[in-house]
């Protein structure tokens, strides 16, 4: 009865492991200099920000509607290429149907445009390719391509090679291999990572305009610098209710496939 | 031959065919529509390879000198920025959670509130948090923090509510059938289910987090970008090299770092 062993013991290792985590959580915050006078000062100046914040002023609806479009011709063209380019990326970085030394640098390509975040991306392309646009058109279809291809690839690694083998017994040529064989039981994943790329790249086109690559994120960042605060707002909630509808539609999109 | 075999069989009924038409018409119509009305500028265009080569010419060698100590310093406070701004979001994104997970919650309402701000924090940017906060604790990394933890809010909050959802409801029973509180309830049936996916977010936005810290600095948020920002504005092309490469090497790490965790914790 006395040396039963209690029911919940107290975790040691987990107490130590959070006081450590504390730990550190107060060295970074006296490393990053915030301190509780800064966040005092800091909610008295939020206070200030909202108020001019309200209400949001859509007087200047025509430079929001046109930044708006063109952050969806951004995301649109920037899908369409990304896509594109992914279906071959995607079947090159597959291990189970490409050779080593084909797959090997073509996974070591995508994680290298998975690695760099799109606004240094779009940073780049607009030192190469001039402010506008296309810099960000550039930016966001290397993102897709990093993202889409990667788990394309992933999924061909999974698929039945039962039916690969039957076709290729059959004496069909590769081509027909892929396309009977190979894609049908990848497309439905295939469409899904579109669809979520596409509602991503809705996100960012809205955000790469900040570095001059085209987009409402210029216009954002104009207003910004010059404190038209309620504008800001008028932008942020546009942009809120454009990705609100995007995410809805594709909702909806994945439901009828199912 | 009987006219049962010379029919001819297809896979999809006129009004599927109709519809899988419609479909591909539609992408290829918003192509075209983006394509045309998008200003490309062709001499931009003409002469991009060669101020790509311009670019990688003036890029190269990177300027090794200039890693100690601006862009070493820079890069552990973008690394204090994620972790902080990782932590602080779980903080924030718990009780959210807990609202907004159904089992756990019982009220209606509140799970439709602790939702709306769940999707707010996810649909705002983090550069754009990161410019609100800017403007809120001035230039530095303090604003940077707050971006990281607000942005995370969102993503955390919802895996987390689904992740508490999921939760088989007999060890909640039976602790509340032996007349634990609440806490107790949470801590000790409802932690034990909810804990492996925990550490997998929590480890997933950290990777994430990292990435999106070396960009906050393009407006003033603290890390790395400040030291990118600077470096770009300045046409020290070689210093921009260096701070990339520090940049990828930081994030490969990280990944690596989150994949090997994740492998011996999962």
């Amino acid at each position: 009865m006395t040396n039963r062993a209690a029911a919940f013991p107290p975790n040691w290792p987990a107490r130590l492991g959070l006081l450590a985590l504390a730990g550190y959580a107060v060295f970074a915050t006296a490393q990053l200099d915030i301190t509780w006078t800064r966040l005092g000062h800091g909610m008295g100046e939020g206070a200030r920000f909202l108020a001019r914040m309200f209400p949001p002023n859509f007087a200047r609806w025509e430079l929001l509607l046109e930044g708006m479009l063109e952050s969806l011709q951004i995301a649109v063209l920037a899908s369409a290429l990304g896509i594109l380019l992914s279906l071959p990326l995607g079947l090159m970085a597959a291990r189970n149907l490409s050779p080593w030394f084909v797959a090997a640098p073509t996974r070591g390509f995508i994680a290298l445009c998975r690695s760099l975040h799109y606004v240094i991306v779009a940073i780049v392309f607009v030192k190469a390719i001039g402010f506008g646009v296309l810099a960000g058109v550039a930016a966001l279809t290397i993102a897709s391509m990093g993202f889409i291809a990667k788990l394309f690839a992933e999924a061909i690694e999974e698929i039945s090679m039962k039916q690969v083998e039957a076709v290729r017994a059959t004496g069909a040529p590769p081509a027909s291999v892929l396309i009977y064989a190979v894609l049908p039981q990848v497309a439905s994943r295939f469409v899904g990572f579109c669809l979520y790329q596409l509602d991503s790249n809705l996100r960012n086109s809205t955000l790469v305009g900040i570095v001059g690559a085209g987009g409402i994120g210029g216009t954002l960042f104009a207003a910004f610098k010059r404190f038209d605060y309620d504008f800001v707002c008028a932008i942020l909630l546009a942009i809120i209710a454009l990705i609100f509808a995007a995410e809805v539609i594709s909702g909806r999109i994945r439901a009828a496939m199912r | 031959m009987s006219p049962a075999l010379a029919r001819e069989w297809r896979r999809f009924t006129p009004a599927q065919r109709l519809g899988r038409w419609g479909v591909w018409l539609a992408m290829v119509a918003a192509c075209a529509w983006a394509a045309r009305s998008i200003d490309i500028i062709p001499e931009f265009l003409a002469d991009a390879p060669e101020q790509m080569m311009d670019l990688l010419v003036r890029m190269w060698p990177p300027n090794l000198a200039h890693y100690y100590p601006t862009v070493h310093g820079a890069l552990v406070e973008t690394l204090h920025i994620a972790t902080l701004g990782t932590i602080l979001s779980f903080g924030l994104a718990l009780p959210v959670a807990l609202l907004a997970a159904r089992n756990v919650c019982r009220n209606r309402a509140l799970n439709t509130l602790a939702q709306l701000v769940l999707v707010a924090s996810r649909s705002v940017n983090s550069l754009v948090w990161a410019l609100i906060f800017v403007a809120v604790f001035g230039p530095g990394p303090a604003a940077g923090t707050f971006a990281i933890a607000f942005r995370s809010v969102g993503f955390v909050g919802k895996l987390l509510a689904e992740a508490m959802e999921e939760a088989a409801p007999g060890p909640l029973e039976a602790l509340r059938a032996t007349g634990a509180p609440w806490a107790s309830v949470m801590l000790k049936a409802l932690w034990p289910q909810v804990q492996p996916a925990f550490w997998g977010v929590a480890l997933f936005r950290w990777d994430i987090n990292v990435r999106e810290s070396a960009v906050l600095g393009l407006v003033g948020a603290g890390g790395i970008g400040v030291v990118l920002d600077d470096a770009i504005n300045f046409f020290h092309w070689d210093r921009v090299a260096t701070v990339l490469l520090a940049v990828l090497a930081v994030v490969v790490v990280a990944e690596v770092v989150v994949t090997r965790i994740r492998a011996r914790l999962l």
